[in-house]
C-alpha cells in the first residue's frame, strides 16, 4: 500500500518505527505520531460508522474536537471505547479498532440505517416513549421496553470492558498563584510574563507538546520555548486537561500518565486527577476551526483545513493529492499555499466575492464559489460547486479531499463553567468572552484573536490584569481587538440544495443534519436546549465543539432572528471526556471508604470472632466453635449469657466528655428526661430530641464529678450527636460553660452480662468491694482500677436485660483487659458474644436501636413516654406534641410472635390485617431474631395503634420480597423479665 | 469548589465543613409555644443574593462559623465564630 508520508515534512522520529494494529492487520507509524496520523499515513480512510446511519466516516479534525475518528483501544480489562483517535499518540503494540460497525467498518451490514432514515429522525427517541404513528400503537413505556434492547445495541459506540479495570488512578492536590491553561502563543507569554514578575505557576497543556497550534507550523521549535519556560521555574504539565473551572479559581485537571505507552510500570498510575487552588486562571484554549452543512458533507476525505496543516507539517502526512478547500475566511491560505507546495493540487472557494490575497499563485482561487454536494461514499470522487448566490448553476471539481474552514469558534467552554454567557460577535462570526467578576482571563484566539503578535500582546496584557487584580501591581494595559484577518469573514453555515435527498450534516457525532434541526422547529422545540436535546445536536464526546454554532445560525434563520436572540447552550465541565476510574482515584475496594477498628480488633479475631461492617467500623459478629453456623454460635453465645456470663467488645459507641460547671444543666436541656438531680457515681439512660419532637438518639450519661460526665451515644450517630452539641453551645446557648471532647478513640469498652458477671469482675478489679451490690447498685459508677494497676470506669448498665457492666479502659490496655476478663469468665463457662447475640438479646428485652430509631419515631411511638419529661423543657418538647405526632393511628412499638411457633420473619416484613394485605400494611418488622429464652421466633416493629388495639388480633406478615407469608400476634415489646427482677439482681 | 477562610485554620475546601443552616434563626426559648418553634425550624426564606448561613469546620478545628454567601456565586463576603467569645479572640489577634 502507498503511503502518504512526506520525506521532508514533519516533527515525527523517523528513528523510532512503531508497530500497531488496526482492525486487526499490522501497520507501522513513528514515535510523535498520533493515531490519527499513522492511520492516514497507512491510506486508512474510513475509521468508523455513525451513529444512527452507519455511514463510513473518516478523520474529521487534529485534536479534541474530533466527532469521526472515535475507536477502541485495547483489549480485554484494557478496552477503552469512544476514544478520539486524533488525540491518542501512538505506541508501540498499540491494539485499536473501528466501532458501530459488524463485521468491519468497510462493510458494515448495518448500513442499511442510512435508507431507513426517516426513522431516525429527530426525536426518535421521544416518539418512541410516545407509541408508534398513527395510532400511538404501544403508547407509554411497554413499546420503549420492547424496543430499547434493539435501539441500545444498534446506538452503542463501542462498548466499555466488563472486567475490573486493572490499572490504578490518583488525586493530586497543587496550589500556586496563577495557572496558565494553553500553551499556545498567548499562554506562553502570559506564563513567561508571570514568571518573571515573580508568579507562582503553573503552565497546563492537554497535548504532549507545548506551542498550540504553532505545533502546525512548518518551522516551529517547541524544544526551545519548552527550555525557556522551565529556566523561569514554570511548572508545565502536558497531556493534562483543564477540564473544569469551579469556584475560587479551583481547576480540575487530568493528567494522562502512561496513556501513550505501551508497558506502563504498574507502579505508575495511568491517570492523575487533579484541584489546583489558584489565585488567578488565564485561558489561553485556542479556537476550534468549524465546518460548513451541505450535502453528504461527512463523506472519509472531508476534514478542517487547520488539521491538514498539522496532518501536514507536524506528522508529514499529505492528506490530498487533489484537495478542494471551502472556505468563508483568510485562514486558510497559508495552509492552501503549503500543499501545493507540498505537492498536492489545490483550489480554493471562497465564498466571498470581493477580497484581497497574496499568494505565490500556485493554486487556484475561486471567488464567490460554496461547495454543494459531495460524490462519492467511502471515499471522494468529486465535488459539486456552484456560484454562492445561484445555488442550481454548477460544476464538478475532480478530487479526494475536501477541507473546510466555515469560520472558527473561540473555546469558551472553561469561563462558560462558570455561568459567563459568551457574546455573539457579528464581524467575527462568533461567540466571545464576557469579562468574568471572578479571576478569570481570557487570552489568545480564545478571545477571537487571529494574529499570533495579538495573540502574545494579549497574553502579557492578561497577566497585567492578574497582577492588577491580585494587589501586586496598578499598570494600565490593554487587549488587541478581536479579529485581524485582511478581509472580513462572510457568515456561511450551511449550503442548501433543495434537489438533493442526501444528507446535510450539522453534527457529526450523533448523526444531526440539518432536515433534523428543521424538523425540530416545526415541531416546536426551539429554545436551544430543547434543540439540543430533542435532535442531541451538541451531545457525547466532542459536546458539539464543531457543529453548535452551525445548529444555532439554521434555528436563526428559521426563526428570523439573530443568532444572539436564539442564545448558546451553557456549557458545562467537563471538556473532554474523564474516565470514572480518574474520578474514583484510589477509593476503590477496600478504600472505597475508611475502615475503623476497635483497639482489641486482632484480640478478638484471634479469639475466633468472625467480623461484620457496622458503618465504618468491623465489629466482632459472632464467635463460631468448630463446626457452629451463624445461628448456631448466636444462640449459644445468647444463651450462654442468659446462663452465665459473656463479654462483647462495645468500643464503637460514641464517647463524649462533657466538663464544665454549667453541664449539668446542658444535659438536662438536651435529654428528654431529668438529669438536673443525677447524683455524682450515678449513670442515667436518656433520649435526644430533634427539634423537631423526633427521636435523634439514644444513649447514657455517666457523673464522674460535680462538673465532669462522660457520654455514651449510639455507633450510628456518634459524630451526628458530638457536632449537635457543639452546635448548641457554639451558636445557641453561648453563655453555658460547657466543653465537648470527643473521647470514642481514647477508650475501649466492653460489656459484661449475665448472671455471673459480677463474679468475673470482682476477679479482675484491685478491689474487691468496689462491684458489691451496695456499692455498684443499678446504674451505679466507679472509677477504679483493674488487677495489674489499670485505671478503669465501670457502670452498671445493661441492654440485655441480665445484671451487666460496662467496662472502659484506656485503648492502649484493652488487650490487657481482654486478657484478664475472658481468663476469669472462662472460669464461669463464660462465653465471648458478638453483635448478633447482642441482637437477640436487646430484641428479647425489647431495646430500640437505630432499626427502629430511624428518624421517623417519637418518644411515644417508641414506647418510651415515660422518658419524656413532664417537670422541664427540652429539646424538642414543644414540638413532641404537634398534631401530626399526637394522631392516635401513629405506629407504636410492639413485640412480633409467630402464630406458628415453628414459623420464622424476617425484618422489612409488612404487617396487615388478614383480609387486607395491601400497600404498607398496618405496620412493618424492624428487628427479628431466634430467641433461645423463649425457643421460637421474635421479632420487633410497629403497629398502627400499637398492643392494645391489635393484642387479641391475628395478623398477617406479608413478605413479598422473599415471596413469604406467615400468621402473626402482637404481644408486648418487654419479651422477657418485663419487670426487671434479673438487672436488679 | 468553595474555599472558606476559617479564622482559625485559614482558607480550606468547603469539603472540610459541613453545612450547617440559616444562622440568622432566632431560636425560641424551650419553654416557648409551638407556633414559635415551628416558624424557628420549618419556616425558611429562599434567599437570592448574600445570606448568613453556619459551616461547621468538622474536618479542622470544630468551629461553628457564620458565613455570609452568596446563594448566586457562592462568593464569600465575610466568616466569623458563631460564639461571640471566640469572635472576640479573632478580632483581638487580628
Ligand atoms: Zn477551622
Amino acid at each position: 500500500m502507498k503511503t502518504r508520508r512526506l520525506d521532508n515534512y514533519g516533527k515525527i522520529n523517523r528513528d523510532k518505527i512503531l508497530s500497531f494494529r488496526w482492525d486487526k492487520k499490522n501497520y507501522k507509524g513513528f514515535e510523535g505520531d498520533t493515531l490519527a496520523s499513522a492511520l492516514l499515513a497507512n491510506n486508512i480512510g474510513i475509521v468508523g460508522r455513525s451513529f444512527k446511519y452507519h455511514r463510513p466516516r473518516g478523520i474529521f479534525s487534529s485534536g479534541v474536537e474530533e466527532s469521526g475518528a472515535l475507536v477502541t483501544i485495547g483489549s480485554k480489562d484494557r478496552r477503552d471505547p469512544n476514544v478520539r483517535a486524533t488525540t491518542q499518540e501512538l505506541y508501540n503494540g498499540l491494539e485499536a479498532s473501528g466501532q458501530n460497525a459488524f463485521p468491519n467498518v468497510n462493510f458494515d451490514l448495518a448500513g442499511i440505517n442510512n435508507y431507513l432514515g426517516r426513522f431516525f429522525a429527530a426525536g426518535f427517541y421521544y416518539k418512541t416513549f410516545m407509541g408508534i404513528p398513527p395510532f400511538e400503537w404501544g403508547r407509554g413505556t411497554a413499546i420503549w421496553m420492547f424496543f430499547e434492547k434493539f435501539i441500545r445495541k444498534a446506538a452503542g459506540m463501542g462498548s466499555a470492558s466488563e472486567l475490573p479495570d486493572p490499572d490504578s488512578y490518583e488525586h493530586a492536590h497543587d496550589f500556586c498563584d496563577l495557572i496558565v491553561v494553553g500553551s499556545g502563543p498567548a499562554g506562553v507569554a502570559a506564563a513567561i510574563e508571570a514568571a518573571e514578575k515573580k508568579l507562582d505557576v503553573i503552565l497546563v497543556e492537554q497535548d504532549s507538546l507545548v506551542g498550540g497550534d504553532q505545533l502546525a507550523e512548518n518551522n516551529f521549535d517547541n524544544s526551545r520555548i519548552k527550555n525557556q519556560l522551565e529556566n523561569l521555574g514554570i511548572k508545565i504539565m502536558t497531556r493534562t486537561t483543564a477540564f473544569g473551572l469551579y469556584d475560587n479559581c479551583v481547576v480540575g485537571l487530568l493528567e494522562r500518565v502512561t496513556d501513550h505507552i505501551s508497558a506502563p510500570n504498574v507502579n505508575i498510575p495511568r491517570q492523575r486527577f487533579w484541584t489546583i487552588r489558584a489565585k488567578h486562571i488565564i485561558v489561553g484554549a485556542g479556537a476550534i476551526e468549524r465546518h460548513i452543512a451541505f450535502n453528504n458533507n461527512d463523506i472519509p476525505g472531508v476534514m478542517t483545513v487547520n488539521a491538514s496543516k498539522h496532518y501536514l507539517n507536524r506528522y508529514g502526512v499529505l492528506t490530498g493529492k487533489r484537495i478542494a478547500i471551502a472556505t468563508n475566511n483568510d485562514s486558510v491560505y497559508e495552509t492552501a499555499q503549503q500543499l501545493s507546495e507540498a505537492g498536492a493540487n489545490v483550489t480554493v472557494l471562497d465564498s466571498r466575492t470581493n477580497l484581497e490575497i497574496e499568494t505565490n499563485k500556485s493554486f487556484e482561487i475561486r471567488k464567490g464559489y460554496v461547495p454543494y454536494n459531495i460524490n462519492g461514499s467511502k471515499k471522494i470522487h468529486s465535488l459539486d460547486v456552484s456560484k454562492s448566490e445561484d445555488i442550481n448553476k454548477s460544476e464538478t471539481i475532480n478530487c479526494d479531499q475536501v477541507l473546510l474552514s466555515g469560520g472558527w469558534s473561540p473555546a469558551v467552554h472553561l469561563l462558560s463553567h462558570r455561568g459567563v454567557r459568551p457574546k455573539w460577535d457579528y464581524s467575527n462570526a462568533c461567540f466571545l468572552p464576557s469579562d468574568s467578576k471572578e479571576n478569570i482571563t481570557m487570552v489568545g484566539s480564545s478571545r477571537g484573536l487571529w494574529n499570533k503578535n495579538d495573540c502574545i500582546a494579549s497574553g502579557i496584557a492578561g497577566t497585567t490584569d492578574a497582577l492588577n487584580r491580585l494587589g501586586i501591581s496598578k499598570t494600565n494595559y490593554f487587549f488587541p481587538k478581536p479579529g485581524g484577518w485582511k478581509n472580513p469573514i462572510q457568515p456561511l453555515y450551511e449550503v442548501k440544495y433543495k434537489k438533493s435527498r442526501s444528507k446535510s450534516f450539522v453534527d457529526y457525532q450523533h448523526d444531526v443534519t440539518t432536515d433534523d434541526v428543521r424538523l425540530a422547529h416545526r415541531e416546536g422545540f426551539i429554545s436551544v436546549e430543547h434543540l439540543k436535546r430533542y435532535t442531541t445536536l451538541g451531545m457525547a464526546n466532542d459536546q458539539g465543539k464543531m457543529g453548535n454554532i452551525i445548529g444555532l445560525s439554521l434555528m436563526a434563520e428559521l426563526l428570523n432572528k439573530e443568532i444572539p436572540e436564539v442564545g448558546t447552550t451553557v456549557f458545562r465541565p467537563p471538556y473532554t471526556p474523564v474516565s470514572i476510574g480518574a474520578l474514583s482515584g484510589r477509593n476503590v475496594g477496600k478504600h472505597f471508604r475508611p475502615l475503623r477498628v476497635t483497639p482489641m480488633h486482632q484480640w478478638n479475631i484471634d479469639h475466633g470472632a468472625k467480623m461484620i461492617e457496622v458503618g465504618l467500623y468491623q465489629r466482632p459478629w459472632y464467635y463460631p466453635k468448630e463446626n457452629e453456623t451463624l445461628s448456631d454460635s448466636y444462640i449459644r453465645e445468647a444463651s450462654t449469657v442468659r446462663k452465665t456470663v459473656g463479654i462483647c467488645d462495645i468500643t464503637s459507641l460514641g464517647k463524649i466528655a462533657i466538663q464544665g460547671p454549667d453541664s449539668s444543666e446542658f444535659l438536662n436541656r438536651i435529654y428528654s428526661n431529668g438529669f438536673s438531680k443525677l447524683q455524682v457515681g450515678k449513670a442515667r439512660y436518656g433520649i435526644m430530641l430533634r427539634d423537631d419532637g423526633i427521636v435523634m438518639d439514644d444513649g447514657t450519661s455517666w457523673r464522674l464529678a460535680e462538673n465532669e460526665y462522660f457520654m455514651t451515644t449510639s455507633t450510628g450517630e456518634a459524630a451526628k450527636v458530638m457536632s449537635w452539641l457543639e452546635e448548641l453551645l457554639q451558636t445557641r446557648w453561648t453563655n453555658l460553660n460547657v466543653n465537648v471532647t470527643s473521647v470514642s478513640e481514647q477508650w475501649a469498652g466492653v460489656s459484661i452480662a449475665g448472671p455471673k458477671s459480677r463474679e468475673v469482675l470482682n476477679n479482675c478489679v484491685d478491689d474487691s468491694l468496689v462491684v458489691t451490690n451496695n456499692n455498684l447498685p443499678f446504674m451505679g459508677v466507679t472509677s477504679t482500677f483493674l488487677k495489674g494497676n489499670i485505671p478503669c470506669r465501670i457502670a452498671r448498665i445493661s441492654f440485655s436485660g441480665e445484671l451487666a457492666f460496662e467496662v472502659y479502659v484506656k485503648s492502649d490496655f484493652a488487650n490487657t483487659m481482654m486478657d484478664l476478663l475472658w481468663e476469669n469468665a472462662k472460669k464461669y463457662d463464660g462465653c465471648l458474644y458478638g453483635l448478633e447475640a447482642l441482637g437477640a438479646l436487646r430484641v428479647e428485652k425489647g431495646h430500640v436501636t437505630a432499626a427502629e430509631l430511624d428518624g421517623r419515631v417519637t418518644i411515644d411511638d417508641a414506647g418510651l413516654s415515660k422518658m419524656a419529661s413532664t417537670k422541664k423543657s427540652y429539646i424538642g418538647s414543644a414540638m413532641r406534641k404537634r398534631g401530626v405526632l399526637k394522631n392516635n393511628d401513629r405506629e407504636i412499638l410492639v413485640g412480633f410472635f409467630p402464630t406458628n411457633l415453628k414459623e420464622t420473619f424476617n425484618a422489612g416484613t409488612i404487617v396487615c390485617e388478614k383480609n387486607n394485605i395491601k400497600g404498607q400494611g398496618i405496620g412493618r418488622i424492624t428487628s427479628v431474631t431466634y430467641s433461645p429464652e423463649l425457643g421460637h421466633w421474635i421479632g420487633l416493629g410497629f403497629v398502627k395503634g400499637g398492643l392494645d388495639k391489635w393484642k387479641d388480633t391475628n395478623l398477617v406478615g406479608a413478605d413479598p420480597v422473599r415471596n413469604k407469608q406467615m400468621n402473626l400476634k402482637v404481644v408486648s415489646p418487654h419479651m422477657i423479665d418485663p419487670n426487671g427482677e434479673r438487672m436488679y439482681a | 469548589m468553595i474555599r472558606i477562610n476559617c479564622p482559625y485554620c485559614g482558607e480550606r475546601d468547603h469539603s472540610e465543613f459541613s453545612y450547617g443552616g440559616d444562622a440568622t434563626i432566632n431560636y425560641p426559648s424551650l419553654d416557648a409555644s409551638e407556633k414559635e418553634w415551628t416558624e424557628a425550624i420549618f419556616f425558611r426564606k429562599n434567599i437570592k443574593g448574600f445570606q448568613f448561613e453556619t459551616w461547621h469546620h468538622s474536618n479542622g478545628c470544630r468551629m461553628w462559623l457564620v458565613v455570609e454567601r452568596s446563594t448566586v456565586t457562592h462568593e464569600i463576603k465575610s466568616v466569623k465564630p458563631c460564639h461571640p467569645n471566640l469572635q472576640k479572640v479573632v478580632e483581638n489577634n487580628k
